[in-house]
């Protein structure tokens, strides 16, 4: 069993969201092969991932914006040699994945949290309140990987040989317009170790700021939220943690007036240690949470930042 | 331009699902169901490109058992103009929906399909992306703005970097994220009229799709639980606490 793996770039750089897939990739049992679709330095770079064999480049400029109407049917045309084929369940990948299995004729298998045999997975449902065992029974796999589950392939040490690859390039029905970029200089929210998060009851954008950014900034930490946050306008959609947002299992999760609906303990309820300051000691983010502190946000977070 | 919305009949999102002490599956047996949310994010949207001009017809259509009836009655009551039952109590797999979905839009030629991102029971995210593959059309999935644009349409899509706009060729596939709009509760009058609204029903077979499953659920259990720690008393606590764990 061969699988090849699509490569997650970021800045033109392979992501941290690759080396858990390629993990997922190499529990199958077989080579792994990396396809990255965007410059030559990337693929260099994903040709020392530990444990890959043989890097795929398509350096077609198609393909660099990752649309899925240019990139399904590269990776398509590729599966002949393949019995897998996986991506890290980050928008990119939930974008193009389906796509490509709906052109192999294959149901996908979304999300998987682990392996459980040659084509049995273990994936979340209902929001993770349910985690369901499946297995496959199509020719071939497609399979989107949740990257929080696995543990990170290492970045150096491998020495895969680079292949130059081609497709059927643009399809003609997309463009790319552009990206509107929240830059920052915090670490990122799905391979940050520590997150501090705020709800709705920050107020508004400004005290959001004022309060959570100086305690994130003591922590090294990033910066999530919860919808109801992000719907508010206080930060923006990427900031977003839960089912519809981003997963996330820091060693540390700092919760700051969020109540803790399923929807949001479903992208953060795997972090190592979770931290809540609410003051409703109902809060159901009080059942999951290591440390709770029933107080006032706008009294407690300026002395916890102070403190720490 | 037709619109053409697929609406799913799920676990209302208030309810906490229980899983079956047999491994078998989530108990639905006198659950509050409710459409997706998502699809009634995409119902609304559609409805707001008819009454801005953009569209002349909305269809709702949905593949499910005969109560997914309900959930087409709610979107004929938002402002869907008609709606399709594919009656099925079969667990109809994305790649199943997205081939029926194919066979009606090739009959209805729809501009644009709009569906939700996930439906929020077996959160696969995969039927619009699929639709699109098996149409050969473009996709704008996880979106939070859409604009009709002569004859394509942009997308403004929720990424993990922010938002990235994608102009696509219609007709095209649109999947809505949360941000899109927030859709509007029926009107007592508008469910009254919605009874009168045709809804159509079919059968997989009537678009000689194979609805057998590719994927088995051999067991769905609950999650590992995680115990609740303790409630400190106060700022300095906390402190010592995290700083003894080493997290801080
Ligand atoms: C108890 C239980 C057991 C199950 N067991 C299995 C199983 O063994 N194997 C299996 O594959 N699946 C199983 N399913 C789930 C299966 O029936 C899913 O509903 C189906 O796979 C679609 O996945 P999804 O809704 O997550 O798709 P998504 O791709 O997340 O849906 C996205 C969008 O597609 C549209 N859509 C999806 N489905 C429909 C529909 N039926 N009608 C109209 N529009 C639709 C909607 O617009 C929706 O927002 C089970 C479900 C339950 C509740
Ligand atoms: C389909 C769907 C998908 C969803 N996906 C997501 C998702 O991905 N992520 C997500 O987060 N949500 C999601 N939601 C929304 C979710 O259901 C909740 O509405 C949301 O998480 C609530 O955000 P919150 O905790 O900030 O706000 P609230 O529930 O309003 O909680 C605010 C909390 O702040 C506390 N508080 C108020 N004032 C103070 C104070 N002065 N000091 C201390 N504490 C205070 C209150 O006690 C309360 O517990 C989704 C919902 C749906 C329907």
């Amino acid at each position: 069993m061969t699988a090849l793996v699509l490569a997650e770039l970021s800045d033109g750089a392979v992501a941290p969201a690759t080396l858990s897939a390629v993990t997922a990739a190499t529990q199958l049992g077989g080579p792994v092969h990396v396809l990255v679709a965007g410059a030559q330095g990337a693929a260099d770079e994903a040709a020392k991932i530990a444990g890959v064999e043989k890097v795929l480049h398509a350096g077609d400029a198609a393909y660099a914006d990752m649309l899925a109407e240019n990139v399904a049917p590269l990776v398509a045309g590729l599966m002949d040699g393949y019995d897998a084929f996986l991506a890290p369940a980050t928008t990119t990948g939930k974008n193009v994945a389906p796509r490509v299995a709906a052109l192999l004729d294959v149901m996908q298998v979304s999300d998987i949290l682990s392996v459980e045999g040659p084509k049995s997975f273990t994936r979340p449902i209902y929001a993770g309140n349910a985690i369901a065992t499946v297995e496959s029974s199509d020719a071939k796999l497609v399979i989107t990987v949740r990257t929080t589950a696995f543990d990170k392939a290492g970045a150096e040490g491998g020495m895969a040989s680079v292949e130059a690859v081609s497709g059927p390039g643009d399809a003609g029905i997309s463009t790319f317009v552009g990206l509107e970029a929240v830059k920052s200089d915090r670490p990122e929210l799905t391979s940050a170790g520590t997150i501090v998060s705020g709800g709705r009851a920050l107020k508004d954008g400004e005290t959001f700021q004022q309060l959570i950014t100086p305690l994130a900034d003591k922590l090294g930490a990033a910066i999530g939220a919860s919808r109801a946050a992000v719907d508010a306008g206080y930060v923006p959609n990427d900031y977003q943690v839960g089912q519809t947002g981003k997963i996330v299992a820091p060693e540390l999760y700092v919760a700051i007036g969020i109540s803790g609906a399923i929807q949001h303990l479903a992208g953060m309820k795997d972090s190592k240690v979770i931290v809540a300051i609410n003051k409703d000691p109902d809060a159901p983010i009080f059942q999951v949470a290591d440390l709770g502190l029933v107080a006032d946000l706008f009294e407690a977070v300026p002395e916890l930042t102070s403190k720490l | 331009m037709k619109i053409l919305v697929p609406v799913k009949r799920v676990i209302d999102y208030n309810v906490k699902p229980r899983v079956k002490a047999d491994g078998s599956g989530v108990d639905l047996a006198n659950v509050k169901m409710s459409m997706n949310p998502f699809d009634e994010i995409a119902v609304e949207e559609a409805i707001r490109l008819k009454e801005a001009g953009a569209a002349e017809e909305v269809i709702a259509v949905s593949i499910g058992p005969a109560k997914a009836q309900e959930t087409l009655r709610t979107a004929l009551a938002m402002g869907a103009d008609r709606a399709i039952l594919v009656e099925t109590d079969a667990e109809v797999e994305p790649l199943a929906v997205a081939k029926i979905l194919k066979a009606i839009a090739e009959a209805e030629e729809p501009g644009i399909v709009m569906l939700g991102k996930q439906a929020i029971d077996d959160d696969s995210n995969q039927t619009g992306q699929m639709l699109a593959a098996l149409m050969g059309r473009p996709q704008g999935t996880f979106a939070s703005k859409v604009e009709i644009d002569g004859d394509h349409v942009s997308v403004t899509r929720e990424v993990d970097g922010g938002l990235e706009t994608v102009k696509l060729a219609l007709p095209a596939i649109v999947t809505t994220d949360l941000r899109l709009n927030e859709p509007r509760y029926a009107s007592l009058p508008n469910i009254m009229k919605a009874k009168k609204k045709p809804l159509d029903t079919k059968t997989p077979d009537d678009f000689g799709v194979d609805v057998t499953p590719r994927l088995k659920t051999t067991h769905v259990g609950e999650p590992p639980v995680r115990q609740a720690g303790e409630i400190v008393p106060d700022v300095d606590t906390l402190v010592a606490k995290l700083k003894a764990m080493g997290v801080a």
